[in-house]
């Protein structure tokens, strides 16, 4: 059995989520008899790596720091295996803005949009484009984030009148945000798991008209249905096409893929892809796992395994 | 292994779901808990919390007193209490009443788990599901998920410089009469108002006492602030003006001596205390008698008033610190409130920015405050924030409201680039007021609008 380090917490704003996420995975590592010490991420985050020598990182954070390549990058220098994408997969999956440019590029379908920094607003005079990018996406316009890997932030613009306020939210959170083409219709989340895609969730909202923070993380809040009702034929594609954003991106390990089905239109769309989507008890990647007869802890198993480096070489033990 | 824990699946999740109470489904996780659970981290100056300086409580005294409950009262200290709270401590409660001039009969008070619990036993003792409870506008965030826990429909009234809206309360009392429909109780915190900051009026007062007894409604009065008054002369609560009929009057411990005691206590009409009692059993049978012996020998040890009188000094140096400070870096296009007493400054924002998503922005500036939604429950107060000035030193207030003008600034100057619109040097007279904010609270733009002049 291993030494494994759950990195969870952290400053990013989805602490209380990575929190949950941590101790989950920690209870189901010591289940299956791994030594496990928890690490609420902190400027002592290196110092804890170096005295622990862990055998291999779980990384449970979500958000900033932790999603976005950052303690990836520190893993790798410490030389210490860890679960998941690695950073160049985390930055570009991060960055949504990036992510949808690679997806364009590659001929993947993701909802159009347009990105600005804020200084394109405040130097450049950006927001006489405004007008044009309205015409274009037509209303409503979803303005989100462009680093933000939760719900935080993302407003909806009915009318013009809104893009102002919304910009303002966006902008709180990061400095780069997207004004994007609203799909309407079904939210799918197709979890890859080493390279295999497991059965889609479908994400019901109940009462608000969109998949908001609080309803995302509240039992009760959004109804999900694993595996959605979609028949084969949409499936295999939904499958198809999250399995291909997966390789784009270069993840490993495994990731979710957010998707929507377009009502009017029957067409797939890519919105993001987590590469750490959260392990909390009413996460989306374990009900799929589940779904596909893979409980919580064999879940956690696979995700580790695959992790360590393959059947150990020779003289290559961490310091 | 534990096999409780082996497997908590989507389908176990399903099945608890069926379980929980309907009254759960208010009971909201949010996006502003989890950026609030940042707030707590140690390098964010916190103007956040409603906390009191404990650091300042001597230590020798606490160790004195704890020696002595050793010796007179351990076996007393260590076993259960009377529901309705020691005797002891009761003195303490009317002795701590007697100086907000109020007087009431020990056997009036109930002793509880903190001023908290009042509030839950007042909605377990009075309200059904559906019922209307009437709270100011904004009210106190704590009360939000007490009221929603018991499927209240709470109906906010606004507020001005003299708290409550007695008008508009009397209007919405026609308005529901018409509808059949009673309200439970009012709930009001007349003095130094968490969050708003502001006090209701001696004409106010004596007007909501006349309401509620032609009308025969119950009030609960609020009244942690009460003694922290750091100027002009202290006004009567509403228990005094009602001689208790109508009126159930809520005190604690927490801000005059400390909220660790978790020590609050009722006093109400008797019929009401009675059934009250009976919810306190039910819910914890007595509040600790830990410390209630320790409030007791804390009181029989010395005058309570010094510490408190220390307190005063401390948190009225506080609030001008910030109120300086907010004169000197919030915008003009904000107001806020100018409170003589209590914790805290409410401050309203131009409409378009939205107080939650400032959150995540301060908090990338290791700054935090409450956003104004948290006191409403029908999503009102999103451009409005509540600061505190008691739980931090007089540096830290100022460097705190620093960095939120700075925040602030950014996205009004932001605001003005993708509208092209520019009112930072709009006259105060010029300024565009939200009509849905001004019904809200009126603020003392003006006097803040002076205050920012005399500095210049």
């Amino acid at each position: 059995m291993s030494k494994v380090a759950v990195l969870k917490g952290g400053r990013s704003l989805e602490r209380q989520v990575s929190l949950r996420s941590g101790a989950r995975v920690q209870d189901a590592l010591e289940r299956l008899g791994h030594e496990v010490v928890g690490i609420d991420v902190g400027p002592d985050l290196v110092r804890d790596l170096r005295s622990i020598a862990p055998d291999v990182a779980f990384v449970a954070l979500h958000g900033r720091d932790g999603e976005d390549g950052t303690v990836q990058e520190l893993l790798e220098l410490l030389d210490i295996p860890f679960t998941a994408s690695g950073v160049s997969a985390c930055i570009r999956c991060s960055d949504k803005v990036l992510a949808k440019h690679a997806m364009r590029d590659a001929g993947l379908p993701t909802p159009d949009f347009y990105a600005f920094t804020e200084t394109a607003f405040k130097e450049l005079g950006a927001a006489d484009a405004l007008g044009v990018i309205e015409e274009r996406l037509a209303f409503p316009i979803v303005v989100k984030p462009a680093d933000q890997g939760s719900a935080l932030g993302i407003r909806f613009a009915r009318s013009p009148a809104d893009v102002p306020g919304a910009l303002i939210a966006a902008f709180s959170y990061s400095s780069k945000v997207l004004l994007e083409r609203h799909v309407h219709g079904r939210e799918l989340a197709v979890s890859v798991l080493d390279g295999q895609a497991l059965p889609i969730v479908e994400a019901i909202p109940h009462e608000e008209d969109f998949y908001d923070f609080a309803a995302r993380y509240t039992i009760g809040r959004t109804s999900f249905v694993c595996p959605a009702e979609l028949g084969a034929q949409l499936t295999t594609a939904a499958q198809e096409l999250a399995l291909a954003v997966f390789d784009l991106l270069g993840c490993r390990g495994f990731a979710r893929v957010d998707l929507m089905l377009e009502e009017e239109t029957g067409a797939l769309f890519v919105l993001e892809t987590n590469t750490i989507p959260g392990l909390t008890d009413t996460s989306l990647l374990p009900q799929a796992a589940e779904a596909a007869g893979i409980d919580f802890d064999a879940l956690i198993d696979r995700i580790v395994t695959l992790a360590l480096p393959a059947p150990a070489p020779a003289g290559s033990t961490p310091v | 292994m534990s096999p409780r824990r082996s497997r908590a699946s989507a389908r176990d999740l399903e099945r608890y779901a069926g379980l929980f109470a309907a009254r759960t489904q208010v009971m909201k996780s949010s996006a502003m808990r989890d950026l609030m659970a940042i707030t707590e981290r140690p390098e964010i100056i916190s103007l956040a919390g409603g906390l009191p300086d404990t650091s300042t409580f001597p230590p020798e005294l606490l160790a004195a007193i704890t020696a002595r409950m050793a010796v007179d009262s351990s076996a007393r200290a260590l076993q259960y209490g009377p529901t309705d709270g020691m005797a002891a401590v009761k003195d303490c409660v009317v002795e701590v009443m007697a100086a907000e001039n109020t007087h009431v009969d020990p056997g009036d008070v109930l002793v509880t788990s903190g001023g908290q619990q009042v509030i839950d036993l007042v909605c377990k003792t009075l309200v059904d599901p559906g019922d209307v409870i009437v709270a100011e506008a904004p009210t106190y965030p704590g009360a939000v998920p007490a009221f929603s826990s018991y499927q209240a429909d709470v109906v906010q009234i606004a507020m001005d410089d003299d708290g409550m809206r007695v008008d508009e309360l009397e209007a919405t009392l026609d308005r529901l009469a018409a509808e059949g429909r009673r309200p439970k109780f009012i709930y009001t915190i007349p003095n130094f108002q968490n969050p708003a900051g502001v006090t209701l009026s001696l004409p106010r007062r004596r007007r909501l006492v006349e309401v509620a007894r032609r009308r025969e409604l119950l009030i609960l009065e609020d009244n942690p602030y009460g003694l922290l008054r750091y100027e002009g002369d202290p006004l009567p609560t509403l228990h005094s003006l009602d001689g208790g009929e109508f009126v159930i009057y809520l005190g604690t411990f927490s801000k005059i001596l400390s909220p660790g005691v978790r020590l609050g206590w009722a006093v109400a009409p008797a019929p009401v205390l009675e059934k009250m009692n009976l919810g306190k059993q039910a819910s914890d049978l007595c509040s600790s008698s830990f410390t209630q012996v320790f409030v007791a020998a804390y009181f029989a040890h010395g005058p309570w008033q010094d510490y408190l009188g220390a307190l005063r000094e401390l948190y009225r140096r506080r609030r001008d610190a910030m109120l300086d400070a907010l004169a000197e870096h919030l915008p003009a296009q904000a107001s806020w409130t100018r409170p003589t007493g209590g914790l805290f400054v409410w401050a309203t924002l131009p409409d378009y920015i939205d107080t939650t998503d400032l959150l995540a922005l301060a908090l990338s500036r290791n700054v935090a405050f409450v956003p104004g939604r948290a006191a409403y429950l029908d999503g009102r107060g999103g451009s409005s924030l509540r600061l505190n000035f008691s739980g931090v030193d007089e540096a830290a207030i100022r460097e705190g409201v620093r960095r939120i003008g700075e925040v602030v600034r950014e996205q009004v100057d932001l605001y003005e680039t993708l509208t092209g619109r520019a009112t930072a040097t709009a006259e105060p007279a010029a300024r565009t007021v939200d009509p849905d904010l001004a019904d809200v609270l009126e603020l003392p733009a003006r006097r803040a609008e002076r205050r920012r002049a005399e500095r210049r």
